[in-house]
């Protein structure tokens, strides 16, 4: 699937803004770029497993906390920045 | 008081944090022009830069931004570049089902002795104490105070802490004894431990807390800057939440000293700092504590209080800076000073402005204004 990354993560990935990789699920995906891009997951997500507070995974146009969603090779994974007021 | 500590010289370098990245100041031999950099990491939330002293070329930065989780930066070559952390502090993961803790940030960075080369501590929001061994890249919870159900019950909740969540800071290494430490949290007190953090115990008597709450209880301490004076390590002084202290060690009472500070201007502020070779002399950055905490300087009249005899008077050092109208303040970690002769004297103030003075608050400069909110600065000499 295709993961689209934030510009406020785009330093870890050489400025790509769409990143393909194989995986079962959102924390598979997640675990994927952390290891092609070190780092990265914990802006993300915290110790606990959560998504951080400012921080939207949508699965194509559905957003999810779970990290353990399933996601198919043709979908559309979205790392967002959340609107936090402002 | 004799002191073993000898002056330093040479240019110093300010690393300054701030609300929207980092900063350095660096001077000339003679402290008295002031090259500004280029920000680094523009719009990180930057809550403390610090530098090795025991090489003066690492630098580790706590960063974060309002997304992103937290991180720390580390520098090898005095701030030209910059690598990240890989494994930055972490609370344990928890079982599935049970509430486990998140660090926000990274508040607070301390190197540790001079015989643990690399070895470094850090402070969090909510309030952990972490240890690096590996210069910064990978850091580890230490000891067992973030797991302890008496110490989590002492850091109290979100609401028990300082606005923008509670602290530990003021992470103190004994020069004399790697394995005797302090540290603050806010809430939480003041503790300390001398088998390398394997037991900490509280060192809070003496203390006053928020008129009507128990002072016996940790919880209801707010120390807000704890130093320890480079030439004499048994003395210690803290300004807190209700008022300004010393202590002498071994005694285990601190002594409140800031009811010598004018009435009209009281013992209420964030910093403190600690002459590099005078046991008897400190400085205090005294903030309207009254009322609703408006955290601006007294009246709008900006000014440091300084002691030479370890706090029975005071003196007013406001030279250079404006007379009234200035309705700044100066954060926790943003006073600081150098180790020269005399010593430097630096504030970065919440409205984004550097002063600096070469003769021990005398008399102050501004060296840098329109950054965003200064929330960190430190001297450093960093090698070439």
């Amino acid at each position: 699937m295709t993961v689209h990354i934030p510009s406020a993560l785009q330093s870890y990935t050489a400025q790509q803004r769409e990143i393909e990789v194989t995986a079962a699920t959102v924390a598979e995906a997640l675990s994927e770029l952390n290891r092609r891009y070190p780092g990265f997951r914990f802006r993300i997500v915290t110790e606990q497993d959560t998504v951080r507070p400012h921080m939207r995974i949508f699965v194509n146009e559905t957003q999810t906390f779970q990290l353990n969603a399933s996601i198919q090779q043709e979908d559309h994974v979205y790392i967002v920045c959340a609107l936090s007021g402002g | 008081m004799p002191s073993s500590v000898t002056a330093t010289s040479g240019a110093v370098t300010l690393l300054v944090g701030t609300r929207k990245g980092a900063f350095l100041l660096r001077s000339d031999g003679s402290r008295r022009t002031w090259r500004l950099s280029a920000p680094i990491f523009l719009g990180h939330i930057v809550h403390h830069v610090v530098s090795d002293p025991r090489d003066r070329r690492t630098i580790l930065m706590a960063a974060s931004t309002g997304h992103l989780g937290p991180t720390i930066f580390r520098s090898t070559d005095a701030g030209k570049t910059w690598t990240e952390a890989t494994t930055p502090p972490a609370f344990p993961k928890v079982p599935d089902g049970e509430k486990g803790r998140s660090v926000g940030h990274i508040f607070w960075l301390t190197p540790c002795h001079a015989n643990e080369p690399n070895s470094w501590y850090a402070g969090t929001s909510p309030q952990g104490l972490f240890r690096s061994d590996d210069g910064g890249l990978t850091w580890t919870p230490f000891s067992y105070i973030n797991i302890d159900p008496q110490y989590i019950e002492w850091m109290g909740t979100v609401q028990d802490g300082t606005p923008d969540g509670p602290k530990l800071h003021s992470i103190i290494v004994d020069p004399r004894n790697p394995k005797h430490l302090y540290f603050g949290m806010s809430g939480g007190g003041v503790h300390e431990s001398t088998d390398g953090g394997k037991t900490f115990k509280t060192l809070i008597q003496g203390l006053d807390v928020v008129e009507g709450f128990d002072r016996s209880t940790p919880t209801m301490h707010d120390p807000h800057c704890i130093r320890m004076c480079p030439g004499y390590p048994d003395r210690l002084y803290q300004q807190n939440h209700c008022g300004i202290y010393r202590i002498d060690r071994p005694s285990n009472e601190w002594v409140r000293i800031g009811r010598n500070m004018p009435k009209k201007v009281g013992d209420i502020g964030f910093p403190m700092v600690v002459h590099p070779r005078h046991a008897d002399i400190a400085w205090v950055f005294p903030m309207d504590g009254g009322t609703v905490w408006p955290r601006v300087s007294p009246d709008g009249k900006p000014a440091a209080y300084v002691t030479k005899n370890a706090g029975k008077s005071w003196s007013r050092q406001d030279k250079g800076f404006p007379r009234s109208n200035a309705w700044w303040t100066v954060k926790r970690q943003a006073m600081t000073g150098d180790a020269h002769d005399p010593a430097g004297l630096y504030i970065g103030t919440t409205q984004g402005e550097v002063w600096a003075s070469r003769n021990e608050g005398a008399a102050w400069t501004c060296i840098a204004r329109h950054l965003p909110e200064i929330y960190s600065v430190e001297a450093a000499l960093l090698g070439r």
